[in-house]
């Protein structure tokens, strides 16, 4: 009673200048999680892309538009561009992301906490996204900046395939996204290049894997009943 | 200290003595201290490297501290933490979005309504209906926060003076607590994990008696912080101990990513409930106290200064309550209004018998929107948020991505207990042991929001 094979190539978001597009973390068929027992719902051949925001054009609105050409004067004037930093601009629920290439990542930082008419001198970590269906892109990290100067808040985000998940650490920069590197490198395995002690710290030290990864195995619950398990979470049947 | 001939194959906090066969190792279990103290002396070694906790009265819960010292003199500090992990960021990815109130309700068990808060602001900005949200239910959960803050505070302020030896400022922190703990109780049902906040409004409206309760605790509140200002604040042996110790500037704030009384105790009035305000706080008349002296003394005096301010918006909260009277505490969308309503029979508290009476007698429409709601619960369009209010402890981020599911794809915990650890080599460097105590305490860790 499973739904048709979906392969989710046919299901695409709308390509942007040239750039590939960034937006379709994955795809979802059915309604219920799992796949091996009939989905009575009736809609067991539904199958859906999940697209995520796409890239915004100018105007981005706000303050948004005066940052951006702002940055882009300080990267050109450091030797770099926009173009080469910066995949592209999302603006959504109020929200700036800049989706950062990674060799770009620590100067957009430099470039955001020092220039005066950025100044995004505080830094609320970092955190990590798993999208286990977007290749080359597999793992994300978010930062989360704040301009107490300006009153602004802005996020950067770069992503890494799971084969070379390197980022520049960001700890020269801003020393507070020490710990908060270290916590997605525990539960992520993005390895944070030049941290100076790039530890696990949540998980025991000789922990294997990295637990909030979309793949990483959930455990049963054996119950003392004619051999039954309760399945792991991402097994049972649920709506999702 | 680095100039020392020898000092490379001296014991360091930060690296594992097992391993070199040099060093000698004191086992501080089953043996007898004077032993130990006659072997140190036979050495005539005064570094040693002590490990603090992770059980330790003083250490706020399970933190580790690893502390190099010579003689009575710190030299190097390291802190571990992940004690209290329990992957509360894992599990709510299994679970719809309401049921993940009852679970970030338990990171920082000390300011359950502050998570909670935060995660339903977080959801509401992701769908789009930040809006709608009745004003009584946001005037209810700046109330609740603001209680919740006052009774955070005193336990920061009296848990640092039981570690002083005070046992008094305890006391009378803990009895001014009960106070908030005991309205808690009246409304949410509970006196933590609460899980009373929900996406869309609160879980219900308060009971009758509550804004009276709340006039009450007013006055005992202030009474008691009256008495823990006369306790401490001229008393030489607690300026003794805490002034000048744990001294943190507005740079060293700054870099380190240190947010709340912390950052305001060092000259910088940065309060995200005047900079970037949530739940309507920019309606509020409070005041963002800040001082400079950037010391653990400070940041008492601060904390106290906050749970003045704290009823000051209790008491407007009150009035717009008082004279709001009764109306929705859930936004009236149906698809995403929690559809239970609550009510005390004579076997305690149950879903109402006029609620129950409408979904199974007279609305089909009803009975399908709790089946569906119930079980699989609301979709949120994809996209990401990061939400901040400010925490008694900092600033509190959630960070949400939605793949448009009924559970969260990604939920993430900015603590502020979990940044603000990291200054703790900072604050105890160079100081005495002693003052490890009072610089921790200062800095009002919460393991269960550090580790989540």
């Amino acid at each position: 009673m499973t739904g048709p094979e979906a392969t989710g190539a046919e299901l695409t978001g709308p390509e942007q200048g040239g750039r590939p597009s960034i937006d379709v973390v994955g795809v979802r068929t059915g309604m219920f999680g799992a796949g091996d027992t009939g989905d009575t719902s009736g809609y067991g051949g539904l199958v859906r892309a999940v697209v995520m925001p796409g890239p915004s054009d100018r105007p981005y609105g706000g303050w948004f538009d005066e940052a951006a050409d702002v940055l882009a004067e300080v990267l050109e004037e450091a030797g770099s561009s926009w173009d080469a930093a910066i995949e592209n601009v999302v603006v959504d629920r109020g929200e700036l992301t800049l989706h950062v290439r990674r060799e770009h990542l620590v100067e957009v930082c430099q470039a955001l906490r020092d220039d005066q008419d950025l100044r995004f001198e505080l830094s609320l970590g970092v955190s990590g996204v798993h999208y286990p269906d977007e290749a080359g892109r597999e793992l994300h990290a978010a930062y989360h900046l704040v301009s107490v100067t300006h009153g602004r808040r802005l996020r950067l985000e770069v992503a890494v395939p799971a084969a070379d998940p390197h980022l520049p650490s960001t700890v020269a920069v801003y020393p507070a996204n020490d710990w908060h590197e270290r916590e997605t490198w525990d539960f992520f395995g993005i390895v944070f290049d030049g941290h100076p002690a790039l530890a696990r710290i949540e998980m025991p030290d000789d922990w294997p894997g990295h637990p909030q990864r979309k793949d990483y195995p959930l455990g049963g619950i054996p119950v003392e009943y004619k051999g039954a398990t309760v399945p792991p979470p991402d097994e049972r049947r649920s709506y999702h | 200290m680095a100039t020392t001939p020898g000092a490379a194959s001296r014991p360091r906090a930060t690296q594992s003595i097992v391993d070199d066969a040099d060093v000698r190792t004191f086992d501080a279990t089953g043996g007898d201290w004077s032993d130990i103290a006659e072997e140190a002396a036979r050495l005539g070694e005064e570094r040693i490297v002590v490990n603090m906790g992770p059980q330790h009265p003083s250490t706020h819960g399970v933190l580790r501290l690893m502390l190099e010292i010579d003689g009575e003199t710190v030299t190097e500090a390291r802190v571990g933490i992940g004690y209290l992990h329990t992957g509360i960021e894992k599990n709510m990815e299994y679970r719809n979005w309401t049921q993940g109130v009852t679970y970030c309700t338990r990171m920082d068990y000390l300011a359950p309504l502050f998570q909670e808060t935060a995660y339903c602001l977080a959801i509401e900005k992701l769908l789009g209906i930040t809006d709608q949200i009745p004003e009584r239910a946001t005037v209810i959960r700046v109330m609740m926060m603001e209680l919740n803050r006052i009774a955070s505070h005193l336990i920061a302020i009296g848990t640092g003076g039981n570690e002083l030896g005070a046992t008094t400022i305890m006391t009378i922190s803990f009895q001014a607590r009960e106070q908030v703990l005991k309205i808690f109780e009246m409304v949410t049902g509970l006196r933590m994990n609460h899980a009373y906040v929900r996406p869309g409004g609160v879980s219900q409206d308060i009971p009758p008696g509550t804004l009276e309760a709340v006039r009450e605790a007013d006055g005992t509140i202030r009474k008691a912080l009256r008495q823990l200002e006369d306790l401490m604040l001229a008393n030489p042996i607690f300026k003794g101990r805490l002034v000048g110790v744990g001294h943190l500037n507005l740079s060293a704030c700054m870099a380190l990513g240190m947010t709340g009384p912390v950052l305001r105790s060092a000259g910088l009035p940065y309060d995200v409930r005047k900079a970037n305000p949530y739940c309507g706080y920019e309606t509020y008349e409070f005041d963002v106290p800040t001082s400079t002296d950037s010391d653990a003394y400070a940041r008492v005096v601060l904390r106290l200064e906050e749970c003045y301010q704290s009823l000051r918006i209790v008491a407007q909260c009150v009035e717009r309550l008082h004279a709001m009277g009764p109306s929705p505490v859930m936004v009236a969308d149906k698809k995403i209004a929690w559809p239970a309503q609550l009510a005390i029979g004579s076997d305690g508290m149950g879903n109402s018998l006029d609620y129950i009476r409408e979904i199974m007698a007279t609305s089909m429409e009803s009975l399908i929107h709790h089946f569906k709601l119930v079980t699989e619960g609301f979709r949120v369009p994809p996209g990401q948020v990061f939400q901040t209010v400010e925490h008694p402890r900092g600033e509190l981020g959630v960070h949400l991505v939605s793949d448009g599911g009924t559970m969260p794809y990604r939920a993430h915990f900015r603590d502020p207990s979990f940044n603000n650890l990291q200054a703790t080599s900072v604050l105890c460097e160079g100081g005495q042991v002693a003052d490890v105590v009072v610089a921790v305490a200062s800095l009002d860790p919460v393991l269960g929001g550090v580790d989540r």
